[in-house]
């Protein structure tokens, strides 16, 4: 990020080199697939030594030496935009509305934007590579009754049906982008060698700009097919060229189904992917390489830059989960790294080390555990996931005595406010974070409903979206109920607005506070009216359809950061494991207790997300894209590592772990554990 | 280098071993006629008569049912789903009445060329002809997998907890601490080759089948005895199937899969479902996968006479070729630090020591002969001796057990288990221990040891009439504390210069 890149010497120093050597490599392969792109579209299956004459002849022409100079150029357009919209954490729009804010994020449409020019400078550059009837955008008019005129140039429709595709998919690529969190990179969970990595997934990208070309293809022709005539005409005006009228026009039937015409444009659509999908695929490789920071330096100079300083960084997220990873390769395959996070500090005497890293670790983990419970307080508050139109009636008397707010959305609630009592099943995370908040604004009668169809959470989402490496995990880290505090349905159109103007702030202010302390008539009154919108604007097809809430999303969103909580659960308990044998001074052991602690409650909170619905409910198989959708199943993968996490440290310590003083409530989990009946 | 000649005789037909105790191994008439020492888990018997396989061939009978008055587009389309490119063509080849003359030779045409390449595809790797059932039986672990009652066998790492997959595709699971006995059964789960529990797990059983890879989740602590299909995750890629091996990585987070005809093998992360391909095309398909004990190493054997030794940090992976033959079985050393192995055709155990210093072995050494041998008896003359079919070392590292071939023709050469004692220091080297009989009749099919036995090592045996027999050898392993002081070992082996050195050579290449 911009702002951060000043700050941050990891952003200069490393990212942006690692960012260029990706552009680099991957203008160092145009020449190589430009070569193919000129022979499969120039290809004549009946003349092959003319074909491969004329193809050889093309190579060292001017014109192609252009257009490769012109590539490099939106190589480097396209890569400049990698490095500045990528993100490590992707932000997931809850509803269609927030989707739709995102696509219609100014810096979006700016991303948008340059992706239509760029492709068309691509598909200007295909079309002269091609040659033939695609080279020029004019050229002399044959037909007999213009035969006076000088300025005889009339429009040549082929080469803009060409530009036209090029715009078509650069915005198509953009908006897909959005759609599938093109910008999220996702780090493999194998470590490969970059060469080996590019060399594995070249033939999937081959694959996919293929077949992605030829959608694109498809419903560009679709597009034309009934719009083409309008910049057909503009372009003839504004350039002064006539139309033919003795050729056929491109927007009809006989037209488009021309088999060469298609199979030029999806070789080119697929060359213009090909080349863009490259650059990404580089990027990724480059920026997800893991690196290797020093725990610690003998120089007060580095301090900075060493591991349990970087851990808690949090403006560049990019360097906090390499650091991540690198604790979690670190704690598995390097004893002497190990013992330098056992090590004491020289003089004094203190495990710095351990400390610092054991207590970032932690407190991402109890980060993540509040987050759960917040967002399980919020869900059972308010109801389990109602439909929309059926709530009223299906909620049961159990549900209405487990949702302790008042505001829960449904029209036939008694209406004298209840009185918040904190009604909940006992369970000892939910309780105690419940009782520490209760003396929050969390549990005033205000709280949006979260899961009510008109409440955004999406938007919630979005408003830290400007800068979308600050998405939320540190809106979230603050505290809970920031982001609980979101917009509500009866404001969704003023903060839509605010949020769609990118001016929005972490935590949004609700933008009419009712009183909250005493439930009076004016908020009684209040609260009937907004019902009464809500019930009116439930009935609305559209709305409902755009404010629905996109089932699994919300789950998906509170673990888009999962990642890093698996690298620190992982870090954590092979360096638990391996203290049994290699810590000589017992520095672990006085950190082993909390951490326990904390893995046995986010070991709950998890558990309880999952018995939510749509939380355990897998995701389709997404066909062949290059957007990445790791991001779906992270929730599934940090389980399992939190199991394998526990059971780790059961298993390498054993009974010992019965003298490790943990409340009762986790003494007996931990017990599950021991003897493997989790 | 140790031989069989070596060995005490066999046991002679109707003698059973039933356990190792100081030093020797002990035998008696019946599996059943001693008092046992310890703890011991409970023998099934599974007969192989009370098993009804799949009668369903690979080809479904689909085409008894199949309407043949649907039009060409619908059995075009069937016959794509069905049988992919080469089904079409066929289909199209085939209705030559409803079709233009032109696609019909056109189709033929293609549909000659497709044969002829995929023939000589096939004579290039021989074993991409085999159908998938018999490709199976071919790599398996398990002798003669094809008619085994028991198709695989896994111990649970950490609990007293076991499951069998049995000839008629259902898996049962026997916990020590429960009288229930889930039964897992799966519209996919068919021609199962291999099994694995999640080590850091309780629940969480991989499974290799026919035509994908299915992950149970078999709750311990419930007390349902069918657990349904729900519990089972489904693991699929394109082109990789039939699965015939897997590997849990030690540290529970990684799952590497392998099948014959995909020269890829895939590692999963198997709760977020996602997987990367590892392509290296020499050898045409990994049959066999095994990681080593300590997570760094994984042994990855193809169909031809080549093998790869990966390294799980950066994934690239040295390259074995064999001199004779593809490698049959392989077992780590407990520290991962030794691999044995043995290649078909050749009756001898190879070793090659790993250590991090010097960048790997060069050449692999042989440690043990296992020719054929001839013992005469009481009960005339029994021959041991032959290749191997699969290697289990025991997680202590101080007994290998070795499955031999037998030879079906001859009657007094059956398969039988020879068990090694083995010893690192001062040189590595294998002593002989014994063989180890089961009923009259009973031939060995599979071998595992138990992972945590207490006392030594328990060697758990499939044998061919469907009877599962745990063998403990009780022993006190170097590395726990010594309360009594063990006899020393006898040295049969003087002479280790006189090897004929067979030597292999690796070439690194990653």
């Amino acid at each position: 990020m911009p702002s951060c890149a000043e700050s941050s010497w990891f952003a200069r120093k490393v990212v942006r080199w690692r960012a260029t050597a990706s552009v680099s490599w991957s203008v160092l392969l145009l020449p190589a697939t430009t070569m193919l792109f000129i022979f499969l579209i120039r290809f004549q299956l009946f003349h092959p030594i003319q074909w491969t004459s004329e193809c050889l002849g093309l190579l060292t022409a001017a014109s192609t030496i252009f257009s490769l100079l012109l590539l490099s150029g939106v190589v480097l357009v396209i890569g400049f935009f990698n490095l500045e919209y990528y993100t490590v954490v992707p932000s997931i729009p809850c509803s269609r509305v927030a989707l739709l804010a995102k696509v219609l994020h100014p810096r979006q449409c700016v991303h948008s934007l340059v992706h239509c020019t760029v492709g068309m400078v691509v598909m200007w550059c295909a079309s002269v590579m091609a040659g033939g009837r695609y080279r020029t955008l004019g050229f002399p008019c044959t037909h007999s009754e213009s035969s006076s005129g000088a300025h005889d140039a009339c429009l040549n429709e082929y080469h803009l049906f060409f530009l036209l595709a090029g715009a078509f998919m650069g915005y198509s690529h953009s908006f897909l982008g959005v759609v599938q969190n093109m910008n999220y990179v996702s780090f493999q969970i194998i470590q490969q060698y970059k060469y080996l990595r590019f060399k594995g997934s070249l033939p999937w990208v081959v694959k996919c700009s293929a077949v992605q070309s030829l959608y694109s293809v498809r419903n560009y022709v679709a597009l034309y097919f009934f719009f083409g005539h309008i910049p057909r005409a503009w372009i003839s005006n504004t350039l002064n060229l006539q139309i033919d009228s003795s050729l056929h026009s491109l927007d009809s039937l006989a037209g488009l189904l021309d088999f060469s015409l298609l199979y030029h444009l999806w070789i080119s659509g697929t060359f213009l992917l090909f080349t863009w999908y490259i650059t990404v695929l580089l990027f990724r490789i480059y920026v997800t390489e893991s690196y290797s920071f020093p725990v610690q330096s003998t120089f007060a100079e580095d301090a900075e830059q060493c591991l349990p300083k970087v851990l808690a960084e949090k403006n560049t997220l990019i360097m906090k989960f390499l650091a991540l990873q690198d604790l979690a390769l670190l704690s598995q395959h390097s004893p002497s790294r190990r013992q330098e996070v056992f090590s004491l500090s020289q003089p004094g005497g203190h495990p710095h080390n351990w400390n610092a890293i054991s207590k970032e670790c932690l407190a991402l983990l109890n980060e993540l555990m509040q987050r759960l419970v917040a967002h399980h307080d919020a869900v059972a508050s308010n109801g389990r996931a109602k439909p929309p139109s059926a709530s009223s009636d299906a909620r049961s008397s159990s549900e209405t005595s487990v949702s302790s707010v008042v505001m829960s959305g449904t029209e036939d609630l008694p209406q004298t406010p209840r009185p918040s009592v904190l009604m909940r099943t006992p369970g000892s995370v939910f309780l105690k974070s419940s009782n520490r908040s209760v003396g929050s604004p969390v549990t005033a009668p205000f709280t949006p409903d979260l899961d009510s169809p008109f409440s955004t959470p999406a938007l919630r989402r979005l408003a830290p979206q400007p800068g979308p490496q600050q998405a939320t995990w540190f809106s979230s880290v603050q505290s809970p109920h920031v982001m609980r505090r979101g917009p509500k349905l009866w404001s969704a159109s003023t903060d839509s607005q605010t949020n769609g103007s990118a001016t929005a702030s972490p935590a949004p202010a609700p933008s009419s506070p009712p009183p909250e302390q005493k439930p009076s008539f004016i908020a009684q009154w209040l609260q009937n009216r907004k019902e009464q919108v809500r019930g009116f604007l439930a009935k609305r097809v559209l709305v409902v359809y755009l404010f629905n809430k996109l089932p699994e999303a919300s789950s998906q969103a509170l673990f888009a950061d999962g990642q890093a909580h698996i690298w620190a659960l992982e870090g954590l308990s092979h360096l638990v494991a391996s203290s049994f044998s290699e810590d000589k001074y017992g520095v672990v052991q006085t950190t082993l207790p909390s951490i326990l602690g904390s893995m046995l409650s986010l070991q709950e909170a998890v558990d309880r997300h999952f018995k939510l619905p749509h939380a355990s409910s897998k995701p389709v198989k997404t066909s062949c894209s290059l957007g990445d959708s790791t991001y779906k199943t992270l929730r599934f993968a940090l389980r399992a590592a939190l199991k394998t996490a526990i059971y780790r440290i059961t298993s390498t310590f054993g009974e010992h772990l019965n003298a490790v003083c943990i409340s009762a409530e986790h003494q007996k989990r931990l017990q599950q554990f021991m003897e493997f009946k989790e | 280098m140790c031989s069989l000649a070596l060995f005490p005789p066999p046991l002679p037909s109707g003698q059973v071993t039933l356990y190792e105790a100081n030093n020797e191994l002990v035998s008696g008439g019946s599996p059943d006629c001693y008092e046992k020492q310890h703890w011991e888990p409970p023998s099934l018997n599974f007969p192989r008569e009370t098993l009804k396989p799949h009668s369903r061939p690979e080809s479904s009978s689909k085409a008894a049912f199949l309407d043949h008055k649907d039009t060409l587009w619908m059995r075009s389309a069937g016959a794509w789903r069905d049988a992919g490119l080469s089904g079409l063509l066929d289909e199209i080849t085939n209705s030559a009445e409803e079709v233009p003359k032109w696609l019909t030779v056109s189709s033929g045409c293609v549909l000659a060329l497709l044969r002829w390449m995929s023939s000589f595809h096939g004579s290039l790797f021989p074993h991409l002809t085999l159908s998938g059932e018999e490709m199976a039986a071919e790599f398996s672990q398990v002798l003669d997998w094809s008619d085994s009652a028991v198709r695989s066998f896994a111990w649970h790492p950490h609990t007293d907890k076991f499951a069998v997959a049995l000839l008629d595709d259902s898996i049962k699971i026997y916990n020590s601490r429960s009288a229930t006995a889930p039964t897992l059964k799966h519209r996919l789960q068919r021609n199962v080759s291999a099994m694995q529990w999640k080590p850091l797990c309780a629940s969480a059983l991989a499974v290799a089948c026919h035509t994908c890879l299915l992950v149970w989740h078999v709750d311990p602590t419930s007390l349902s005895t069918r657990p349904s299909s729900g519990c089972a995750q489904v693991l699929s890629h394109p082109g990789h199937s039939p699965v015939t091996s897997i590997a849990w990585s030690p540290s529970g987070s990684l799952l590497v899969s392998a099948s014959p005809v995909d020269t890829a093998m895939m590692v999963w992360d198997v709760a977020a479902e996602n997987c990367v391909p590892l392509q290296r095309v020499g050898g045409g398909g990994v049959t066999n996968v095994s990681w080593s004990p300590d997570g760094s190493r994984l042994l990855a054997a193809t169909p031809s006479a080549l093998f790869r030794v990966w390294e799980t940090r950066m994934w690239t992976c040295e390259r074995w070729p064999c001199l004779k033959g593809r490698c049959q079985s392989g077992c780590w050393s407990p520290d991962g630090s030794r691999l044995l192995f043995s290649v078909q055709g050749e009756m001898v155990i190879y070793a090659l020591t790993f250590s991090d210093m010097t960048g790997g072995p060069k050449s692999a050494a042989v440690v043990a002969d296992l020719s054929e041998t001839t013992f005469s008896g009481t009960g005339g003359e029994i021959t041991v001796g032959g290749e191997v079919q699969s290697l289990a070392w025991d997680p202590s590292g101080e007994r290998l057990a070795v499955l031999l071939k037998g030879n079906a023709e001859s009657s007094g050469h059956s398969a039988i288990i020879a068990v090694f004692k083995t010893r690192s220091s001062p040189v590595f080297e294998l002593l002989p221990c014994g063989f180890v009989r089961g009923e009259a009749g009973a031939e060995p099919r599979l071998i595992q040891f138990h992972p945590h036995f207490q006392h030594g090592a328990l060697l758990t045996v499939c044998w061919s009439n469907g009877r599962i027999s745990h063998v403990p050898f009780y022993f006190v392993s170097v590395g726990r504390s010594h309360s009594f002081g063990s006899p020393p070992l006898p040295r049969f082996t003087s002479k280790t210069e006189d090897y004929n050195m067979h030597t292999l050579y690796t070439e690194h290449i990653s």
